[in-house]
């Protein structure tokens, strides 16, 4: 079945012009039928793989004693009482040091990614492949390995429960990634545009700011909507290194994990609440989304 | 290479050149120096804390020991049992979404009435924020009474299973795979939609079957795709920790405890600094053994194809 997606003639229609069919191809049309078929179960199939999300929103619009029942209750009054009490509750401060800790890290990376892929990419550095090479490595380093001395030292400059030191640690994080995924967007600038603006005198922050940034705009977004996914989300350093000034919105969760089965719509809420920027975002830059995953590889 | 060409330049030339050579590096450096700060530096005091017995409970305790932590990880039952559950939960979660990932990838690699919509919803996993994938498994899905699985399991026979404490495993591994398929998925699919259609269609004109075509045109063609998926995903699988944190505690017991929950355990809740310095930098060279290995093969036919591309 699936592979017939690919060779089906329509899926090629955007893609490059294609000349007609040959004679010699073997018929393989089974009419709409088939193709209605296929659509139908493709839906099908998304809509069980999603239904946890699915059913983790229409949860956070009920109220308690629709949420924990069995059977499980697919029509109820909807209400916003969930949403009303986890805004009432301590929820913005930790949403505001996820913003803080998700955006400034991210402007730090590309502050520090953007010259360093320039370097590794337009101009060839000696030993190129090694720099990358160590840059990816660091990905591979566990966080446990290097969390204990963290801990110390943050405690030692009194720098524990401080949102600066996420900010600092989640820019490490994400640095690797970030260099390879712009490097990659770098390698696509055709050289002739640097080298004319070079030609012109321009220092090296003009040709990166107003030459190869415009044209790099889409990669740059795409490596920082990753940086910014990872952020968000990222809990390890953030249960382990604040407590109550600096403690983000994956922290905020952690208040739910011994509800048994008695606030199920209001720990619904919150998790739609603390989720939502991040899928708002990634919805809206697919595209974007995809780029920086296969880091640059795809266009 | 711009250093290594032909004939022996001038001194002045190359001095001109060494120059050149540190202005080329220059952006490159702020970077490098902070990653070597902030990721190489407290390895190395890793290193240094795990020759030490220092327990943060006992004040004073803190001596040189040498390799003794060493010899008390690899006698570490519970230490064991993690390394294992964490090999496990990585093979078990990459496998699997990526297979999931493939076939989902093939699903929406044509043209049909709200694929986009299609799309945009199996993405979503991939962006809830994983904590709350974990709650959401363990309490709305996993219930053994009021649970959406248990509901839909009825007439199987499987209702009434306690699915988070009698296979903690499989629980965990399921939200991870949840999680992760979408990631896969646009890799594959990104990857198919780069496929050229004109081989499709030489192959077509061959008469090759359809599965002839996936395995002998599709899947090579995917491979670079597949493989960055499955280092990717390894490399954020091995150090889950929120899924396991709020789903089983690493419970019961220590039966779905992997590395970074353990050492975790150890480190936070024991103290025991010497001992989880030592775990962690048993970790680390296991990890660079398998990664290195991994990476290699990886890394050339990513290298390779990139420096194409430009």
């Amino acid at each position: 079945m699936t592979a017939e997606a690919l060779v089906k003639p329509d899926a090629a229609a955007p893609r490059a012009t294609r000349a007609p069919a040959p004679p010699t191809a073997r018929p393989r049309r089974r009419g709409a039928v088939g193709a209605a078929a296929l659509t139908t179960a493709t839906w099908a199939i998304a809509l069980v793989f999603v239904s946890p999300a699915l059913w983790l929103a229409l949860t956070a619009f009920k109220q308690e004693g629709d949420a924990a029942t069995d059977p499980p209750k697919l029509f109820f009054e909807p209400t916003l009482d969930q949403f009303r009490t986890v805004l009432a509750s301590d929820f913005l401060p930790y949403l505001g040091n996820s913003l803080t800790a998700t955006l400034l890290s991210t402007l730090l990376v590309l502050l520090l990614g953007v010259p360093a892929a320039y370097a590794l990419s337009i101009r060839p550095v000696r030993r190129t492949q090694d720099v990358l090479f160590f840059f990816i490595s660091t990905k591979m380093l566990p966080v446990v390995a290097v969390v204990v001395p963290l801990y110390v030292a943050a405690a030692r400059l009194s720098m524990l429960d401080n949102i600066w030191t996420l900010v600092v640690l989640y820019t490490a994080m994400n640095l690797p990634i970030a260099v390879w995924m712009l490097r990659s967007f770098f390698l696509e600038v055709p050289r002739s545009i640097i080298e004319a603006a070079s030609m012109e005198g321009a220092g090296l922050p003009r040709v990166l700011w107003s030459v190869m940034l415009p044209v790099m705009a889409p990669g740059v977004a795409a490596t920082a909507l990753i940086c910014m996914i990872f952020s968000w989300n990222e809990f390890f350093l953030a249960v382990n290194l604040t407590a109550s000034q600096a403690a983000t919105v994956p922290v905020f969760m952690v208040g739910f994990i011994t509800s048994e089965g008695l606030f199920w719509a209001q720990l619904a809420a919150a998790a739609t609440l603390a989720s939502l920027p991040i899928v708002v975002i990634g919805w809206t830059a697919q595209r974007q989304l995809v780029r920086g995953l296969s880091m640059g590889a795809v266009k | 290479m711009s250093a290594a060409t032909g004939t022996a330049p001038a001194p002045r030339a190359r001095a001109a050149e060494r120059a050149q050579g540190w202005a080329l590096r220059a952006p490159l450096l702020p970077a490098l120096v902070f990653t070597v700060v902030v990721t190489q530096l407290p390895f190395l005091v890793t290193v240094f804390y795990s020759l030490q017995s220092w327990n943060l409970l006992r004040p004073g305790s803190r001596t040189f020991v040498g390799p003794a932590n060493y010899l008390a990880v690899f006698t570490d039952a519970q230490f064991l049992g993690a390394a294992s559950n964490t090999v496990l939960f990585t093979a078990a979660c990459v496998l699997v979404s990526m297979a999931l990932g493939v076939g989902l990838a093939m699903l929406l690699d044509r043209r049909f009435p709200g694929r986009g919509v299609v799309r945009t919803l199996l993405i979503t996993p991939f962006l809830i924020i994983p904590v709350a994938t974990a709650l959401l498994w363990k309490t709305t899905m996993f219930d053994p009474v009021f649970g959406l699985v248990g509901f839909v399991l009825t007439p199987f026979g499987l209702g009434d299973v306690d699915w988070v404490s009698q296979y903690p495993l499989v629980s965990v591994v399921t939200a991870m795979v949840w999680q992760w398929t979408p990631f896969m998925m646009l890799l594959v699919l990104a990857g198919l939609q780069s496929q050229g259609r004109d081989v499709i269609e030489a192959g077509q004109v061959d008469g090759a079957s359809r599965w002839q075509m996936f395995v002998g045109i599709t899947l090579p063609h995917l491979r670079r795709y597949i493989e960055l998926g499955v280092l990717l995903g390894s490399i954020y699988v091995v150090n889950t920790f929120d899924t396991i944190y709020m789903m089983t505690q690493g419970g019961p017991g220590t039966a779905s405890a992997n590395l970074p929950f353990y050492i975790y355990q150890r480190t936070f809740l024991g103290f025991d600094i010497g001992q989880s310095a030592a775990m962690g930098v048993v970790v680390v060279v296991g990890t660079i053994i398998v990664a290195t290995l991994a990476l290699r093969l990886i890394f050339r036919s990513f290298m390779s194809a990139q420096e194409g591309i430009s």
